[in-house]
């Protein structure tokens, strides 16, 4: 999959209570969340995503509480992936269970990359090129087992799957 | 065949092989799988997709109402519906009800419904505070917890271990939160991200069961897959009477791999408070001191058990609340509710002018019961102090153990407890 769009430059250590603050978590769904992601941190950022947008981040992203909400609400904006130099491990194994395209970079791009300019990422090839300079920066790609997962459409399709491979679990 | 941690041989337990490898993916069947008001709603919504009649073992599935509840507004009460109903439609024999209840990492313990060697799986962060009976436990997402409900399993990526060890004897009203609070400040919110924390040392050893749990609590907030300890003589005697099942108890080989190993001596450590917005701003109490309070809450899954309300009455039996501060003390479960009434703790609370409170997450992620106002500063015993956690994005909070905290909501300011009691 190639995604085409414009950056929201974040630092390190973005929390979870900054991407969804605890006093919303009433909402369960991806659409009711989006309005109050990074509000207290950047109001107004879920107003300023456009379909396609990419947020690139620092080291630890996503660290905090286990709340899948955080991954939903980026996912609702219309962010359609988060490339970090490293990612909070609930964050990062909720964004794949529910099918947000994330990318960890070898690199740190936050000094080198700047809002609102345009990136290319191949999430297959784990690339990502930034077009204003045409510089490429690599990050891991998944490995086998949670291709599969996001091959599936996320871990409950996945689940379904074997469920159906073994009717019985007696 | 290298050595191996004690989180390395129970994780090869849970999949059914001789031996496993840090980075190796595995699957592993979970003995507990855990949800609350919060974030079981997002995984029921999640296993209803699969059409299941039944989940995988009705024993093994912890229901626990505690973040929003007693429900603080309808739309929360419709969340602790949603887990009463399905607790009730799938015959879930682990629900507990307000009134019965606790916070989730006090309760799971105290109920007996952890075991060293126990591979469990919660979706809240703080679920890695079991390690400190010596069992596997990690926080994961309410998608997680649907595919646990329904297959009994869970992927992980085995982690690599660090080590911390602690040389010494702790300073009077100096405990486990200090430890784990300096300890963060020393390696950062991602010293130990993807890794297992393994903490021994004498001063480990010299450790209530309650202050264990308050080190493994906040793992997680180093990025933590996991804290733990090895079992011993004091996780025995808590574990009986509590713990009905057999258990094998595991440790980890002389030779065993650690990624890192951390000393500290802590015999002169003094008491610790992170400032905010994070837990790894951590400094010692007298660079705090003097700093103006108006909330004081002691309280949460990080320290709300026994030990640390009876730490809190020592420091506040006969004092005062400051008449500017809000002091909220909030057993962590029904049961320390009852033995701290028993022991004339709630009393000495109200008679200091401080709101007992009923078993509540509450206040800790700013979801009721204590909510911040702009521009506010609180003194917490819980475990984040991100931007906005307890209210107002523009307030506060500081983070403590339950004698700093007692000691400042007297003083009205933050104070090394040693202070108060001259």
């Amino acid at each position: 999959m190639i995604l085409e769009g414009r950056v929201h430059l974040f630092g390190h250590n973005v929390d979870t209570d900054a991407i969804i603050p605890a006093r919303y978590l009433s909402a369960v769904t991806a659409e009711e969340l989006a309005p109050f992601c990074m509000t207290d941190i950047r109001p107004g950022f879920a107003d300023a995503v456009q379909q396609g947008d990419i947020i690139v981040a620092g080291k630890n992203f996503g660290c905090g509480s286990s709340r899948e909400h955080a991954p939903l609400a980026i996912k609702g904006t219309g962010i359609a992936c988060v490339v970090a130099h490293s990612f909070a491990r609930i964050f990062y194994r909720n964004a794949i269970n529910i099918g947000l395209p994330i990318l960890e970079c070898g690199e740190d791009l936050t000094g080198i990359m700047v809002p609102e300019e345009r990136i290319r990422v191949d999430l297959e090839r784990g690339e990502i090129l930034q077009l204003s300079s045409g510089r490429r920066f690599y990050g891991a790609p998944f490995p086998e087992f949670m291709q599969e997962i996001i091959r599936s459409g996320g871990l409950i399709e996945y689940v379904r799957r074997r469920l159906e491979e073994a009717p019985s679990q007696e | 065949m290298a050595g191996q941690t004690m989180i390395e041989k129970i994780l090869a337990r849970g999949a059914g092989l001789e031996q496993v490898n840090p980075g190796q993916l595995i699957n592993v069947k979970v003995d507990l799988a855990l949800g609350n008001d919060i974030t079981a709603p997002v995984a029921i919504k999640e296993f209803l997709r699969l059409g299941l009649d039944r989940v995988f073992d009705p024993e093994k599935i912890v229901l626990v109402p505690d973040h929003f509840t007693p429900n603080r507004d309808i739309a929360a009460a419709e969340q602790a519906r949603q887990l009463r109903s399905f607790a009730e439609k799938y015959g879930i024999v682990h629900y507990y009800e307000v009134g019965r209840m606790g916070v989730e990492h006090a309760l799971l313990p105290e109920q007996g419904l952890v075991w060293p060697g126990a591979i469990i799986i919660g979706a809240d962060s703080h679920t890695c505070t079991y390690g400190a009976l010596g069992a596997f436990a990690t926080g994961v997402g309410s998608t997680d917890l649907a595919a646990a409900m329904a297959l009994g399993e869970a992927w992980f990526k085995v982690p690599s271990t660090i080590k911390f060890e602690y040389q010494g004897k702790l300073p009077p009203w100096v405990g486990g939160k200090d430890l784990i609070l300096h300890t963060i400040g020393r390696i950062g919110v991602d010293g130990a991200r993807y890794c297992a924390m393994e903490f021994g040392g004498e001063a480990i050893a010299q450790l209530s069961m309650d202050g264990r749990m308050t080190m493994t609590n906040m793992a997680i907030e180093a990025g933590g897959k996991c804290g733990y300890m090895e079992p011993d003589q004091k996780t025995l005697e808590y574990l009986k009477g509590r713990v009905k099942r057999e258990f094998e108890l595991y440790y980890s080989d002389e030779d065993a791999r650690y990624e890192k190993i951390y000393r500290f001596e802590v015999s002169d450590l003094e008491p610790q408070v992170a400032f905010p917005p994070s837990p790894d701003n951590v400094h010692p109490v007298r660079e705090a001191a003097g700093i103006q309070l108006d909330q004081v809450v002691i309280g949460s899954c990080t320290n709300g058990r026994l030990e640390d309300l009876q730490v809190a009455a020592t420091l506040l039996k006969g004092r005062q609340v400051h008449p500017r501060v809000r002091l909220l003390v909030i057993p962590a479960t029904q049961q320390i509710y009852r033995e701290a009434l028993k022991q004339g703790l709630l009393e000495i609370f109200v008679e200091a002018g401080a709101a007992v409170c009923t078993p509540t997450c509450g206040p800790c992620l700013g979801g009721h019961m204590g909510i911040l106002a702009r521009g506010e500063k609180a003194l917490a015993t819980t475990n984040r102090n991100f931007v906005g956690r307890m209210g107002h994005p523009e307030s506060e909070v500081y983070l403590c153990g339950p004698a700093v905290a007692a000691a400042s909501a007297v003083a009205g300011t933050i104070v090394d407890p040693r202070e108060v009691l001259d």
